[in-house]
């Protein structure tokens, strides 16, 4: 067991653990936190993404010692106060989110893609979430709620 | 199954040279872990054979980009993120800055690197065709010396390399010599993006009055390791592009490649494909 302490969605914590537990299990084991999901366990559905200090990574693939000192965001944290994020909001909306299992990744890949992209294109959106499996949605239903994400996050955010 | 992971162990030295220390050390044999996108997924298929971990992937002193007006030295944890930012790698090299945006998802290329990609010697890797033709050099760090040797003679087959159990690769170095080089790059998997390859190639070609004067051909999947096909550049030297050198080139491809039937395609496929690759780069450089 090693000491591994990280920010996670803005309040630091240290916990016990395997560092080569995987930082998915962390977050949904020992932070009770299990808005973030497990797909295939291997990197290609994108069913546990989260931040890890601004970038989009795969849970699943992330060794808990090497999160040590990081700032995490998950889905838990993307909400202020009780209020959805406007990305959230958008995926409700348009019906970006059916069953929900691939929900959480694809909203945090998405806030990853507007940081980077404040105005993406359709091929950017699409490359941006292409490590995000879904099999609901058909995706068409995804990308218009990013469109109309693009939209909202550009307004003020008193709205 | 998935493996326990309370039967590993995983340390983060806090300096290159602590890391070296360790590897050096008779408490190992350690397996260093950079982004961990080849190591987690072996851990999670329960086949990660080895049970003792060293972290590599918070050095800043193997995380970096350094240019000088000859050279351009990539740290060997430089992510394939960091890799598709780089202006300088956009305009010179930029076969390695396409290679990089195949190389799975953007959390996959957040994580992953160039040394990873290296070291774990896949035969499928896709930025390994464009470090052959760009004839890279790796340097080699290990407690007792540095070594750089040509990247070409780094693989010894399927998944083996002459790294020595306490050596880190620490860095790639390519030489800034191909602004006037027609640059060809292209992957051909079950999809566009995320699906490892089935063929890649890599290529540079410069001509002259018609004829080409330079030509190297990099490529993934077409035998245990990824290769240069140096006989078909062979037959390329200072030809015209007609018909008849197109038919040599692509005999001479399939003469020199030994690619694998495996659970993505076929060998004859692969065969195929390489040379129809071989054969659009042709087209695309005739005068
Ligand atoms: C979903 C998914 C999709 C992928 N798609 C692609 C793809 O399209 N194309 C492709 O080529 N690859 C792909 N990969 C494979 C992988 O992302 C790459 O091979 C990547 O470059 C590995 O780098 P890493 O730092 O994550 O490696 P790690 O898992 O950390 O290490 C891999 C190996 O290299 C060794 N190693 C790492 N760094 C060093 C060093 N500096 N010195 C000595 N040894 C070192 C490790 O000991 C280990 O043996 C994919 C992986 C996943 C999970
Ligand atoms: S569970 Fe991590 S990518 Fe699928
Ligand atoms: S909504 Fe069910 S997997 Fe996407």
């Amino acid at each position: 067991m090693t000491q591994i302490t990280l920010t996670i969605n803005g309040e630091t914590k240290t916990i016990e653990a395997p560092p080569m537990k995987r930082l998915l299990d962390l977050i949904r084991e020992d932070l009770h936190l299990t808005g973030t999901k497990e797909g295939c366990g291997e990197g290609e559905c994108g069913s546990c993404s989260v931040l890890m200090n601004g970038e989009l990574v795969n849970s699943c693939l992330v060794p808990a010692l090497q999160a040590n000192g990081a700032r995490i965001c998950t889905i838990e944290g993307i909400s202020t106060k009780g209020r959805l994020h406007p990305i959230q909001q958008c995926f409700l909306e348009r019906g970006g989110a059916q069953c929900g299992i691939c929900t959480p990744g694809m909203i945090l890949a998405t806030h990853h893609l507007l940081e980077k992209y404040p105005q993406p294109t359709l091929l950017q959106i699409q490359e941006g979430l292409a490590g995000n499996l879904c099999r609901c949605t058909g995706y068409t239903r995804i990308f218009d709620a990013v469109q109309q994400a693009i939209l909202k996050t550009q307004q003020p955010t008193n709205n | 199954m998935r493996s326990n992971p309370s039967h590993y162990e995983l340390t983060t030295p806090a300096t290159l040279e602590a890391v070296l220390d360790i590897l050096a050390s008779d408490l190992g044999p350690y397996t260093p872990i950079a982004g961990g996108t080849e190591l987690m997924v072996a851990l999670g298929a329960g086949r990660l054979a080895t049970r003792k971990l060293v972290s590599i992937n918070h050095l800043q002193e193997l995380r970096f980009i350094a240019t000088t007006p000859e050279t351009l030295t990539l740290g060997s944890g430089t992510t394939f993120t960091d890799l598709r930012k780089d202006p300088v790698i956009a305009t010179d090299f930029s076969l390695l800055s396409q290679a990089a945006s195949w190389t799975g998802s953007i959390a996959n290329q957040n994580r992953g690197t160039l040394g990873g990609n290296i070291v774990n010697a896949s035969p499928a890797a896709d930025s390994l065709p464009a470090l052959l033709a760009y004839e890279a050099e790796l340097t080699l760090v290990s407690a007792r010396a540095t070594r750089t040797i040509p990247y070409a003679g780094f693989h010894l087959g399927y998944k083996k390399t002459i790294l020595r159990p306490d050596e880190l690769l620490h860095s790639i170095t390519l030489k800034r010599d191909f602004r006037e080089y027609a640059h060809y790059a292209r992957k051909v998997g079950t999809r566009n993006a995320q699906a490892i390859s089935k063929v890649a190639i890599a290529a540079l070609a410069r001509l002259k009055d018609g004829l080409i004067q330079d030509i190297r051909i990099g490529a993934a999947s077409l035998r245990d390791r990824p290769i240069r096909l140096t006989a078909t550049e062979r037959v390329l030297q200072n030809q015209p592009i007609t018909r008849e050198t197109i038919a040599a080139a692509r005999a001479a491809l399939t003469s020199e490649t030994q690619p694998i039937d495996d659970i993505r395609s076929t060998a004859k496929y692969r065969a195929a494909v390489a040379a129809n690759l071989l054969e659009e780069f042709l087209h695309q450089l005739k005068p």
